[in-house]
């Protein structure tokens, strides 16, 4: 059992999220059988192994710099649940 | 007037040609069709004014001799695909009317050949899930048995192409996405190799493993398709450079091949009678004409769906970190401060499988199981690419069922959370090497419902692998 609902409230806080009771249990379970189950991969030996971190061949695929507009002001707002004419607004983070 | 149903582009263009067609009645045809069909739950927008009247203009270009490759292609794109001015939410409430400010370059390419793009289509929300359930707007219904699910996370554009709502789609695959669904709606789904189609533009999952792939009724339209997507792009630094092949002038095949079937697919419980029998044949067709076929086990068969939940999870929880309720996409009315925003946001935009894989994704990645768990499922990534190179070194193909079975009843896979993701264990392994897979539909179990074949070919060899793909077509 690596996740207990401590671990759970942990995780939860780093990954910016909320559970309520119900869901904290549902979760601790699967999780637990979930990570027994990848814990599997302990039985592969890696000694000596380079974890793969790129799977495209391509290594610093270069091009000139060039000046081109990229997604104007009013686009780039266009989205937004909350804004004003300039910016993004979000809660009041100071007082 | 009702039209037949077109299995290629090429079926199209001649009767275009011909004057016995036109892309307007094509696109009435089509919209009919998506009506009559309503009830599949396949597409979350039609575009039916605009498709009408792109319809209008693509016929002028062909008297006009102006027409691009995809004229007469009548298109439809699962919800991760960012095309400019139209909704997108990878199925989710979190991307509740975003709408995108770009093309995909994918997207850019086919527009650029006048395919006809007639809508939307559904999927597992942010592609995380093996039937199509998982979407916010509820569960989409395969056509061979409205009881059962389509398979995802492409689920409704195979449905798409299989109930006749547009003649192609474009998915993506991470795990088997593409591929998947395609064999439980028995039609062509193809994953590139990795790297070889631009992911500028394509809701982010797991980046290491994500393919736009097309969905289709033949293989010509899967290659020329990929002819088309394929290739460098200013904005993927990622993508291969090197050349792209014309593969839908590629097809003719007459070589005789070594083929690795493997093991499981005609021995294995595991996988279900009426499958390892289809496959038996088609291996015994393809020995009949002279290839060479060797039963082979798929090194680390085991070990490839921890790895993919591991490396995939970590991947997603760092991708999905972006939907925050600041920039764009929805934010929650229950906030106090900015940390409450984001976590109210998110538990409110968020479906249920979304957030347990953001879970183990944070924990996975966490300082102190890092190494354990990300770091050693690399490892096993790096053994399991070592082990395939060498694989195509004796052989041209490998040979595997694309399902251990055929489409399950929509429900029946809700209460284990392990029992769901068993439904990729062959497909997996080619998102994890890298490799280009292709599904085949090859025939019907004894209840109507579709099997599919799976050919996986050594790295940016698509042209041999579509050339064989059509060859067998051809012998089913």
């Amino acid at each position: 059992m690596i996740i207990d609902k401590e671990k759970v409230k942990k995780i939860a806080h780093l990954a910016r999220l909320e559970f309520n009771e119900d869901e904290e249990k549902n979760l601790i379970e699967s999780m637990n059988k979930i990570l027994g189950w990848m814990d599997k991969l302990n039985e592969v030996d890696t000694d000596n192994v380079e974890p793969l971190r790129h799977m495209s061949v391509e290594v610093n695929v270069l091009r000139d710099d060039q000046v081109k507009p990229s997604l104007g002001h009013k686009e780039a707002l266009l989205n937004a649940p909350k804004k004003d004419s300039d910016y993004f607004r979000v809660p009041k983070v100071l007082e | 007037m009702s039209l037949r149903t077109y299995f290629s582009l090429q079926e199209i263009q001649n009767e275009i040609s011909q004057s016995q067609l036109t892309c307007t009645e094509l696109v009435a045809q089509y919209l009919h069709n998506i009506e009559k069909k309503k009830h599949l739950n396949v597409f979350l927008e039609v575009y039916a004014e605009e498709a009408t009247a792109k319809a209008k203009e693509v016929d002028a270009k062909i008297a006009n001799g102006t027409a691009g490759r995809l004229a007469g292609m009548v298109i439809g794109l699962k919800d991760v695909l960012c095309h400019k001015d139209h909704g997108l939410q990878g199925s989710s409430k979190i991307l509740s009317q975003f709408v995108s400010q770009f093309n995909g370059t994918a997207i850019q390419r086919i527009l650029d050949e006048d395919a006809i793009v007639i809508g939307r289509q559904s999927c597992d929300e942010f592609a995380m899930g093996s039937s199509n359930e998982k979407s916010a707007f509820g569960p989409v219904l395969n056509e061979a048995d409205n009881s059962r699910v389509p398979g995802g996370s492409s689920g409704a554009s195979a449905v798409a192409v299989q109930a006749d709502l547009c003649l192609a789609s474009l998915g993506s695959d991470t795990g088997g996405s593409v591929r998947q669904p395609a064999a439980f709606c028995g039609v062509v789904g193809l994953k590139p190799t990795y790297s070889r189609v631009s992911r500028f533009g394509l809701i982010a999952y797991a980046s290491s493993f994500d393919c736009i792939g097309p969905i289709t009724r033949s293989v010509e339209d899967a290659a020329l398709l990929l002819e088309i997507i394929a290739g460098k792009d200013d904005y993927d630094s990622t993508v291969s450079q090197s050349t792209v092949p014309q593969y839908s002038n590629l097809l003719n095949f007459n070589k005789k091949v070594k083929i690795g079937y493997l093991k499981e697919s005609v021995e294995s419980e595991g996988v279900s009678f009426e499958i390892r029998e289809k496959l038996q044949n088609t291996i015994d067709k393809l020995k009949t004409d002279g290839h060479e076929l060797t039963p082979i086990e798929l090194p680390y068969l085991d070990y490839l769906l921890p790895v993919y939940y591991i490396l995939t999870t970590a991947e997603a929880s760092t991708n999905l970190s972006r939907y925050d309720g600041v920039r764009y996409g929805m934010r929650s009315a229950n906030t106090k401060d900015l940390e409450s925003m984001y976590k109210k946001t998110r538990e409110e935009g968020f479906g249920k499988e979304v957030k347990k894989r953001i879970m183990l994704g944070t924990f996975v990645l966490s300082a102190s199981y890092f190494d354990a768990y990300y770091n050693k499922a690399q490892k096993v990534r790096r053994l399991i690419k070592d082990s395939s190179v060498k694989l195509f070194e004796q052989y041209d193909f490998l040979l595997m069922p694309t399902t251990p079975t055929t489409a399950f009843k929509i429900g029946e896979m809700n209460e284990d959370p392990l029992a769901m993701y068993l439904a990729d264990i062959f497909t997996v392994h080619a998102n994890l090497a890298g490799l280009p897979a292709i599904s085949l539909p090859i025939g019907k179990d004894s209840s109507g419902l579709p099997i599919g074949m799976q050919l996986v070919s050594n790295y940016f060899e698509e042209d041999s692998l579509l050339a064989f793909s059509k060859y067998l077509m051809n012998k089913n």
